[in-house]
């Protein structure tokens, strides 16, 4: 806006018209939302995409919430109007940030422990440290203009803690978040990586806890891979990623013969059988020879280890018939009205019996199966007894039944006979 | 009864036949019904004590520094003897995915198989996908046994 | 039998009771074509007197309480030698005495024993049907299972929605604001207490009443007798009627006894206030038929609230229902139709609508 400059009264006049608008607008903004004044969303508000930020959405940065600015990363001259001010490079504006100089824009507040201290003491600052060392820092210093740099993930302008669900790094979004370049197969032409892993992880079980039913437990893309270090883990190293939740899996497998064998041929551990990314919930049909079969990927049919496989099968089929069964007799007994909360309980247990026998599978060994498989039969067997008890006891109740309507009957019968005798 | 002469009707007897009849009737009917009230009236062996206490244990059947699963109401419980001694009991259902938890005497913790959650000794969740605490119950050793009992409401 | 006669003649030196039985020797029931339906209201008295014995029985294992209702009543059905049985024959025989008691009602209604000088009977007797209705909600809640819970909350809330005094009533129900643990030890109060005492004191005042006017006999018959005086039959109640009462009462213990044993009562889930209810709650079977038609009311009629006009005017029929009798007393001729076609709609509506809420979702 241009202050004019003639001397004439009807100039003067329009330029005390504009002082009197620079401060009533001025004051406007100092009443309504009490912060300094900031020329540059006054402008930035009303422009267009990609120019445009609203006071809104800049509200909502963690940036804006801690007292920082545009200035603060833009530099310029937030107090002034006049654009040349604003943004003159005098006052130290950059413009907009390049790609290539995001990194080290954030890295020089968010690497400074004695800086980030003032405002969480207990956010780490080794981010910029670690995206050196992952596959996009490495890229990026070699000046692949491509990959991610801090914004892309965390967005910026309303930038959020990743503990707000709105977070783009918050765990619920994070797979979302890192599919928008990895599943983009015409950005992801050059890179001989494939883009199916958002597809393949949405089909699985982790996606399933953490997305669908919110368990904040269950691992995204960051938990095996890091966040800031992003690198896929080694092949060697899967085991220890899986491990970190599925402890007893990985003890199992470890004293197994597939450990030593996978190793040799550089296979990563737990993948080949259950994947990377589409980790879909295990059946037993794992070990069986029909749909879903992951033995006879590798073993030949007939052979000593295909035999094994058969028993390790068998056991759990065993169990798991069973359970079935005796919940079967309990589920009747409790229709005909009778009291089997106890079996019920312990269906239960019989049923975490055959979970730990499915567990003891990764050590491949009969011996430990057959621990587990004979501790659930025993339970399943006491279960099975008290729903057939409860059957019979139902029996009985009706052979009680029967003995007292006789008793009733008679008494009917008697009655007759008597009233017709004192009547004739 | 008396017998009459042969060939004469026995009006008497044949009532008395029903009346007889009718008496072992009600006799019978009564049975019946006073059976199962008396053997109801007899208290069974198992003393109900609801749900709020349940005896867990006897003294000196767990060692120190180990525990044991016992039922409680409709689900199951854990009781833990201590290492330094004193007994520690709450629900054994884990609060991730409802897998059993048992007390691991290496780590001195409660812990649950399924995806490695960690509980300390007063079921307060410290480590791994557990979101919520194992609710604590109040122990109480009476002579030689070890009672749990829920904690009072306010 | 000279034993008998020995207790006998030494109870009436002391007690002078032949002349307090003689009337009772004499007592007669006429004889004719609808006399089975004299039956109706000795079966809802025999069930209750089961209602009373297996309601003892249950009470010496019984907790109220939140924590312990349901347990204990777990505890009767498992561990307590036929816990089953009795608990079965309790809430079977509650179901079924309702039954008879309305069957009862309408066959009085229908063969018009309202009538002068039976107005008092009739009065004590719907009475009774209310008091056997709070019998019925009372002891429903008992168990403390979902399904209760979740009724007895829907039904004391319909209670509160009477202009004025239905908030304080509401209140004094549950005991609180909710229904909660107090809720069920004052139902449990009102249950083994307050209406026991009630409805013994009304059962004495109806039997006294019948005792001393008789059994009424229906118009068409009187006509009947009227002009035919020797077609007039009459049965001496003891021993003749009182042996046949004694036969309907062993075939009513018979169906209880089979349905206690083949179709035993449901537990259920215990009561958790903290869970949403149950999609499709809906009260006790002789609830339906109002449940339902305050459901078919629309939100509002004119300017009322469409529930508070129907439990208004539940209440409304509730009472003339109970003043029938002094309606019929004016006019005689021309109200005895209107009272018979207003039973058959009132027949037809409460089972019309008790099917229509049982299929309703």
């Amino acid at each position: 806006m241009a202050i004019l400059r003639n001397n004439s009264p009807a100039f003067v006049k329009a330029e005390w018209r504009v002082i009197l608008v620079f401060l009533v607008f001025s004051a406007l903004v100092n009443v309504s939302d009490g912060q300094a004044k900031n020329s540059c969303l006054d402008c930035h508000s009303a422009l267009p995409e990609p120019l445009g930020v609203t006071q809104d959405t800049f509200a909502g940065d963690i940036h804006s919430q801690k007292g920082l600015s545009c200035v603060s990363c833009h530099g310029g001259d937030a107090t002034s109007d006049e654009p040349d001010q604003a943004m003159s490079r005098k006052a130290g504006w950059k413009g907009k940030i390049d790609r290539k100089q995001v990194p080290q824009l954030c890295g020089s507040c968010h690497s400074d422990p004695a800086y980030i201290r003032q405002f969480n003491p207990s956010l780490r600052t080794d981010q910029l440290d670690q995206y050196r060392t992952s596959v996009h820092g490495k890229r990026f210093a070699a000046g692949d203009g491509k990959v991610a740099v801090c914004t892309d993930c965390h967005s910026v302008h309303d930038l959020r803690a990743p503990s707000d669900p709105r977070s783009t790094v918050n765990p619920v979004n994070v797979a979302m978040t890192c599919s928008r370049c990895h599943s983009d197969a015409n950005y992801m032409k050059e890179y001989s990586i494939p883009t199916d892993q958002f597809a393949r992880y949405s089909q699985s079980v982790h996606h399933d806890a953490l997305a669908v039913r919110g368990d904040l437990s269950a691992p995204t893309c960051t938990t095996c891979h890091g966040n800031h270090g992003a690198v896929p883990p080694g092949v060697d190293k899967v085991q220890n990623v899986c491990s970190t939740c599925h402890v007893f899996q990985a003890q199992m497998y470890e004293q197994s013969l597939h450990k030593k064998a996978f190793q040799a041929r550089s296979l990563p551990g737990c993948v080949v059988c259950h994947s990377n990314h589409a980790i879909t919930h295990p059946t037993d049909a794992k070990l069986g020879t029909g749909p879903g079969a992951t033995c006879t990927e590798c073993h030949t049919p007939g052979d000593k280890c295909d035999q094994a496989r058969a028993e390790l099968l068998g056991g759990l089929n065993r169990l798991d018939a069973s359970i079935r069964h005796a919940d079967e007799v309990v589920a009747l007994a409790e229709s005909s009205g009778m009291e089997v909360s106890e079996a019920r309980l312990g269906q239960n247990q019989a049923r975490d019996a055959l979970t730990k026998a499915r567990v003891t599978v990764h050590s491949f060994r009969q011996d430990l199966m057959d621990q587990d498989i004979q501790a659930g039969l025993n339970i399943a067997a006491k279960d099975l007894e008290a729903g057939q008890k409860a059957m019979a006891e139902y029996k009985h109740r009706r052979i009680g039944l029967g003995v007292s309507l006789l008793a009733i009957g008679t008494v009917l019968v008697s009655l007759r006979l008597f009233i017709k005798k004192i009547e004739s | 009864m008396a017998m009459t002469n042969p060939g004469e009707p026995t009006p008497v007897s044949r009532r008395g036949f029903v009346a007889a009849f009718l008496g072992g009737g009600f006799l019978l009917s009564a049975a019946a019904f006073l059976y199962p009230v008396v053997r109801y009236l007899i208290p069974p062996k198992t003393a109900d004590m609801g749900s709020d206490s349940v005896l867990a244990a006897k003294v000196g059947e767990l060692k120190p520094n180990s525990g044991k699963i016992f039922r409680f109401g409709s689900r199951p419980g854990l009781l833990i003897h201590t290492a330094e001694g004193d007994y520690r009991a709450m629900s054994a259902t884990c609060t991730h995915l409802s897998c059993t938890v048992q007390y691991r005497d290496d780590l001195r913790e409660v812990w649950c198989a399924c995806h490695n959650g960690k509980y300390n000794l007063n079921g307060r969740n410290i480590s791994g996908p557990p979101p919520r605490p194992l609710e604590a119950f109040d122990v109480q050793v009476r002579g030689d046994e070890i009672f749990v009992r829920r904690r009072r409401e306010a | 039998m000279s034993r008998l006669r020995d207790v006998s003649s030494w109870v009436e030196e002391r007690l002078q009771w032949n002349d307090l039985i003689a009337p009772l020797r004499k007592k007669t029931v006429p004889l004719h074509r609808l006399s089975y339906w004299y039956f109706l209201g000795g079966i809802t008295l025999f069930l209750f007197m089961i209602q009373v014995l297996t309601g003892i029985l249950l009470l010496l294992y019984y907790r109220p309480g939140a924590n312990e209702a349901f347990e204990s009543i777990q505890y009767i059905m498992t561990q307590v030698q036929f816990g089953w049985l009795i608990r079965s024959i309790h809430s079977w025989s509650a179901n079924l005495m309702i039954f008879t008691a309305f069957a009862h009602m309408f066959s009085v209604l229908f063969l018009k024993a309202y009538r002068k000088p039976r107005e008092l009977t009739w009065l004590t007797g719907v009475i009774l049907l209310l008091l056997l209705l709070g019998f019925g909600f009372s002891g429903y809640l008992l168990p403390w299972n979902t399904l209760a819970f979740f009724a007895t909350k829907v039904g004391t809330e319909i209670t509160g929605q009477v202009p004025i005094v239905g908030n304080p009533s509401m209140v004094f129900l549950r005991g609180g604001e909710e229904v909660t643990g107090a809720t069920l030890t004052r139902f449990f109060g009102f249950h083994v207490a307050v209406l026991p005492g009630l409805t013994t004191l009304l059962i004495l005042l109806h039997l006294l009443l019948v005792q001393r006017q008789g059994m009424s006999v229906p118009p068409s018959v009187e006509a009947e007798w009227a002009a035919q005086p020797s077609a007039r039959r009459e049965m001496k109640f003891f021993p003749n009627f009182a042996l046949r009462e004694l036969m309907a009462w062993y075939v009513a213990l018979g169906a209880l006894g089979a349905l206690a044993a083949i179709f035993p009562w449901n537990l259920g889930v215990k009561a958790d206030p903290f869970a949403p209810a149950p999609a499709g709650i809906k009260p006790e079977w002789y609830f339906l038929f109002m449940f339902q038609t305050l459901k078919l009311i629309p939100a509002k009629v004119w300017f009322v609230d469409g529930e508070v006009l129907g439990i208004l005017a539940f209440g409304a029929i509730g009472l003339l229902w109970i003043l029938l009798p002094f309606f019929a007393s004016a006019k005689p001729s021309l109200t005895k139709t209107w009272i018979t076609g207003l039973a058959g709609f009132a027949l037809a509506y409460i089972t019309g609508m008790s099917v229509y809420g049982y299929l309703a979702k």
